[in-house]
Formats: C-alpha cells, structure tokens, sequence
C-alpha cells in the first residue's frame, strides 16, 4: 500500500490490479487508452501475467472480457464513449448473460469534444442496459471504484459499468492504494444455460434482471459513493454526480455552503435521497458532466412540484464540458465566462507530422482526382482525417471507425464513380474488413486506400494489428490480386504513385492501394523496429 | 497557499517534462496537487496547455477557473497570450521568445512580444538561446521552469530535487545540465522582475 501520483487513468488500472482483475481487455481510444497502457507497463501485470494486449475492436475486447468472467476470472474492459457503440451487441446482452467473475467495463466520455466526433453520454447504456454504474469525482474515487467493482459485479451477477470523462481521465493527484486482492480460480457458471441466449431462456433471465433492479436501488442509497450532505437553506438543493461535484465545491473555497448537496458516484440514482431532497427544498440545480440524464428524469414533462434547473432550462449550457466558472454561473455567483484574447493570436489546430507517410498519399490522390472533381473521398478515424484540413482539403466524410469503405460503397451504388475511401491500417483490422466483403461481394468500382504506417497513431502508437497482413487479408476477401498496388509514399516516387492511383481510380472494379511507410512518430519504438525486421518490412 | 499555474506551448515541446518536476517538487513539500492535460488530437502540432494545481489544503476542481491563474508558463510567445483570460489581476506571465511557427499566419513574433509586454508582471526570456549556451538546446523547457519559479511559494531547492528525480535515471550529466539550466532561467527571472 502507498502513495501513487496517478492519472484517473492510471488510477482505475492500478485499482484493477490490486482489486484482482485477471485480464484487460480493450481498443485505444482517447481519453481510455492510458488505462491499458498502465497495466502493459506494470511489473506486477506481468509476473502474474495478466492478460493485456490490445484487441482488434471493442466489440471483441468486450466479448472476450465476457469470456474471462464465464471463467470464473475478473476482467476489465476499456473504451472511449463512442468505442461503446461498437460493443453494444455485447454490453447490452452482458446485462442478460449475467457474469461469473466479477466484469467491469470501463467508458471515457469526452464532453467537448476536445479528441471525438461527438460528448454521447455512456450512463445512456448502463441505464439502457439495466447494469449498476460508477461515476468518481477524483482520481481517489477511481481507484475505489475500480478496486471494488468486481466485488459489486460479484455480488449482483451483473457486469458493473463505470464511467469517467476527459477531465478525470486525463488530471493527475495523489492516491492511496488498498491492499491488493487475489485473483479468481478458473470455475464455469453453475447455471449451465446462463449465457445461453435462446428466447426461452433470455425471458426468464430478463425476468431476473427486471426483478433485481429493486436490490441494484437499494445498494446505491447505501453506498459511501453516494453522499447527501444537508444544509440549512432549502431555497435550493444541489445534485451533483461524477466531477460536477468538484466544479460545485470550488465556488465554496472562502464561501459556506448551506444548500443540501447529494452528491452521486453509484446509479440506479438513490431513490430516498431524491425523494427527500425533492420533498424539502423549493428548487433543485442539477449539474451533469455530461448529457442531462438525472436532470431529465427528475423534470418530467409536467414541472409540478420542486422546479429541476440544469442543462434543459438554460441554467447550464447544453452541451460542452463542465467548469468552475459555469457552475458559478449556475450558482448565482459573480464570475467570468470569457475574455479577451489579442487579436494577433491565431488558431492552432492540430496537423499531421512534419514527414508523415499520409501528407505524400494525399499529395498524390489530390493530383490523381483533379479530373474527375472534388467530393468523392470517404475517411475514417486517425491521423490521417486530419487531411481534411488545409492545405490539403483531401477528405470529405468521417463518421465512425470503417464508415470510409462502407460509405464509399454506397456513394459508387448511388452512381458517384470513382469513390475513393481512405482507411488507416488499424481501423482496417477494426472495422473495414467487413466493409470491404460487402463490396468485393457486388464487384462495387470503389477505390480504397490502406495507408499504413504500421500503428494506431492518433492514440499515441499502439500496436496495429494489421502489421504484415493487409496484402493476405485481401486477398483472403476476394481482391483481385492485380487490383492490390503497394508504394512508399514519399516525394521522389510522386509521379509513380499517381500513375498507379490513376489507374485505379479508372478501374471499374474493387481496388486496394496501400500506401506504406512506417509513422515519424515510432521510430524509437524497439518492439516494433524488431515486428518489421521479422516482416521482412522496411 | 495556492499557487495555480497553466502551462502553455506547442504540443511537443514538452510542457508535460515541466508539470512532472513541479509535481515531484509539490509531492516534496507535502502538498495537494492536481494537474489536467489533453491528450490524442491536441498533441500533433497543436496548441496543447496542463492546469497544474498546487495547494496546502485538498483541491477541488481540476480545471483552474477563469480569472484565477497565479502564473501563465509558456514555451512559446503567441501561446502565452491565448490563455490569458484565466490570469489573475497581476499574475505572471513567463514566457519563451522564440517562436514555434509552424502555421502559415503566424503573427510578427515583435507584435506578439509587445502584447506581452502590455501585462503588469511578466517575464520575457530567450530560453532557447540560454539552453543553446549551456550546451543542450532541449533543457530550454527547464531554464523556462527556472524562471517561473521565483513565482511559487515553494522552495528553489525542492525545484533542483524534482529535477534530480526526474532525470536521474537518464544519468548525471544531464542531470547537471538540466540544473544549470534551471539556475539559469532563476538568475534571469530575478534579474529582469
């Protein structure tokens, strides 16, 4: 037991490790990615060989997470908000399954924006799905959170999913450790049709999901998560789960607080200390890092009884992050909201690389593409949809991981021909190959670029695991192997490069162009220096 | 005590080597601290900033508020201005000369240098240039460590052991150097207040 300087990241890891977790399972994914960088950098992961690789998707991650707990182990599942639309087949069948060991997933919203394509609200799913959920308010509560969620997994045979934002995620401070738990035995469910799906089963297993909810209410009003903290001035009772919390507590620094807080870190919501806070004060402020989830379900339609402000009535703003200043705001309180900036300060947006592999891919494509017109380029999520910017203004779509292939396939259907689709290699093994089937199925005259630079490089590079087999898994699908083009994409074979682009583009057939050479930001990376030797890839 | 600090620069210009020696000195002090940072999209190329935290009693927020800001740290010019509205009134501003031009409109660096010059207390300082002349052109983040320091109510000595624990695994010469170049952004900060 000590004293750790974590990241809220880091802190759900290190609470995962001493809570006895047997495997980690998940996809990078901003702001999660940290929290299974942890465990693959742990010594004590790797004596007790806790499983800690990377899987192909979050679907898989959290299949596979599921298959840990059917055996009896404890397992932990990571993603971004949006990485849990990808795993909600999964998820939302996990809550009907049940567990065996305890199965903890992990969601990192991103309220703002500041690295997604939208602030989607994970406490949606766990509603949605019916599972308990955990919210903490510091990097403290995380580590309990993910100490003691296998045991509450356990306890009601249901995964437990908890959910942090950006703020938490990625702000560091001190934590104290728990005594660190043993791991599970391997054992099989002793309900041998459990995880077996078929109608007449997955009614009576709802029936205990519907039945438990009860006991899932009760567990949140007793839990040290939740805390209602009264107050003498029932003008106005204040709830505040997850960091929203910390924003409220801010504004009382040199001020008393004499409203009644609750404040939440365990859902269902407390039922009895709603009710009392409902009953006692004439007003309620509702501050969510995230969607109005609480605030809607208290508000209702008709605003009989105690007025809920929040998000919905223009108390807080809508959408964006939570911060001190807007809390103050919400609060009454004399603040500021923004300032001045001289004007002589210009954006500073984010661009690729100086040398990255995709600037010289898109180089060629904008030359190859100027006869047929803009419009036409389908992309997907990573580095290289920063080709939408300037000066390059090489991409037209991106929308969610393997949306490119697919998208293109359906803009060629609708007669816009070529269609191109541009796909990272990493997002190919996540989501692109399925797309890819569609389209060599109908012969569809799309042409699609792999442009692989051998990593998961927005994330920070992790391992691809398209490495070395792209070409092979091409094939495997049905790509006419005279339709797959490899290059390296650098300035001395432009000309080559476009040549060989043109004459796909005119192709009225399924073609692969793979535009390879490996990410600038790598090259200090030893393992993978080793995977290209072995690949026999330069 | 509180001292809340945001560090500003370029996303690769390592703020980030600066958050964790104050963090190490603060740790050092007994003190609370917390310290926020971006991750993913803000780091190629970007504007990138860490809310870094540092106080006797426990913290609340991550996020410093606005107008609340004891020191503004940039590693480059035009950044340190960017974030000026979460400055207090007479907070430092400490900031790199040397510019990180890397997008097609960046302003004249002598404009962007007389906006700073507007602030009540600042610190300009040529942090690469010193960082050149002691010999290692990458502890420029450090020398612009050591002449926000004078600004903490903490200790220069804790400064010089958080650089040692930093750094130490990475061997004793850049040890030294990083010291000196802490040392260096002090005796410049001093001078110039």
């Amino acid at each position: 037991m000590q004293k750790l300087l974590l990241l809220g990241d880091e802190a759900i890891a290190q609470g995962a490790l001493d809570g006895g977790m047997s495997g980690i399972y998940a996809y990078p994914g901003t702001p999660s990615t940290e929290i299974t960088e942890y465990v693959q950098g742990s010594k004590f992961a790797e004596e007790k060989n806790i499983h800690r690789q990377w899987s192909a998707n979050e679907k898989t991650a959290m299949e596979s997470a599921l298959g840990m707990s059917y055996a009896g182990k404890r397992a932990m599942v990571c993603m971004k908000h949006v990485g849990l639309n990808v795993a909600a087949d999964a998820f939302v069948n996990s809550a009907i399954t049940g567990v065996n060991g305890g199965l903890v997933v992990v969601s990192a919203d991103d309220p703002s924006m500041h690295s997604s394509q939208n602030e989607q609200d994970s406490r949606f799913y766990g509603n949605f799905a019916m599972m308990p959920m955990l919210e903490p308010v510091d990097q403290q509560e995380a580590y309990e959170m993910s100490y003691h969620g296998f045991e509450l997994s356990e306890k009601f045979k249901l995964p437990v999913l908890l959910k942090v934002t950006t703020r938490l995620a990625h702000s560091r401070a001190g934590v104290q450790t728990m005594e660190q738990k043993a791991e599970n035995e391997v054992s099989i469910p002793s309900n041998p049709t459990q995880f077996v799906l078929l109608p007449h089963i997955a009614r009576k297993q709802y029936k205990t999901l519907l039945g438990i909810q009860g006991a899932l209410e009760e567990a949140s009003e007793e839990s040290k998560f939740n805390k209602y903290i009264d107050g003498s001035d029932k003008s106005l009772g204040i709830i505040a789960p997850g960091i929203a919390y910390n924003y409220l507590m801010e504004n009382f620094q040199d001020r008393e607080l004499n409203n009644p807080v609750l404040k939440i870190g365990q859902y269902p919501i407390p039922r009895k200390q709603i009710m009392k806070m409902i009953e006692e004060c004439d007003r309620i402020l509702v501050l969510e890092e995230g969607a109005p989830i609480i605030e809607e379900s208290l508000k209702g339609y008709q605003e009989a009884g105690t007025p809920i402000s929040g998000r919905l009535d223009g108390t807080l703003p809508r959408d964006g992050e939570l911060n001190p200043n807007l809390v103050a705001k919400a609060l009454g309180f004399e603040t500021v909201l923004d300032g001045e900036i001289p004007e002589l300060v210009k954006n500073r947006p984010p661009s690729m690389c100086v040398g990255c592999g995709h600037i010289d891919a898109y180089e060629a494509l904008n030359e190859s593409l100027k006869e047929y017109g803009v419009g036409r380029v389908f992309s997907d999520i990573g580095c290289y949809t920063l080709g939408a910017l300037p000066p390059y203004n090489a991409i037209n779509s991106c929308v969610d991981m393997g949306a490119s292939i697919t998208m293109a396939k359906g803009a060629a259907d609708a007669g816009l021909i070529p269609a191109v689709a541009v796909i990272g290699d990493s997002t190919f093994t996540h989501s692109g190959m399925t797309g890819l089937i569609d389209c060599v199925s109908e012969n569809t005259p799309v042409t699609i670029i792999i442009s692989d630079n051998y990593t998961t490089g927005m994330t920070g590079g992790q391992d691809s695991k398209a490495l070395g087999k792209i070409e092979d898994i091409c094939k495997g699908i049905g790509v006419d192997p005279d339709h797959i083009r490899v290059f390296k994409p650098l300035k001395k074979n432009m000309d080559e490069m476009v040549q060989i682009m043109k004459e796909e583009l005119a192709y009225k057939g399924v073609s692969v162009i793979i535009p390879r050479r490996q990410c600038v930001q790598t090259m200090k990376n030893k393992k993978l220096a080793e995977q290209l030797k072995e690949l026999n890839l330069k | 005590m509180k001292t809340d600090i945001i560090l500003a620069g370029v996303g690769g210009q390592g703020i980030l080597s600066i958050a964790a020696t104050i963090g190490m000195a603060a740790l050092h002090n007994d003190l609370h601290l917390k310290q926020a940072e971006v991750h993913g999209m803000s780091q190629r190329g970007g504007a990138v900033q860490s809310n870094m935290r540092i106080s006797d009693k426990p913290i609340a927020s991550d996020l410093i508020p606005m107008g609340a800001a004891d020191i503004i740290l940039s590693v480059e010019p035009m950044e340190s201005l960017r974030y000026l509205p979460f400055l207090k009134e007479g907070g430092w501003v400490v900031t790199n000369t040397t510019p990180f031009i890397n997008i097609p409109n960046y302003p004249e660096v002598e404009d962007v240098m007389t906006e700073v010059k507007k602030q009540k207390n600042f610190i300009a300082i040529d942090a690469d240039k010193i960082a050149s002349e002691l010999g290692s052109k990458r502890s420029s983040n450090i020398v612009m460590l050591g002449a926000a320091s004078p600004f903490f109510e903490i200790s220069f000595e804790s400064f010089e052991e958080g650089i040692r624990q930093i750094f130490g695994r990475k061997g004793e010469d850049i040890v030294n150097t990083n010291l000196k170049a802490l040392r260096a952004g002090r005796e410049f900060a001093e001078k110039n207040r």
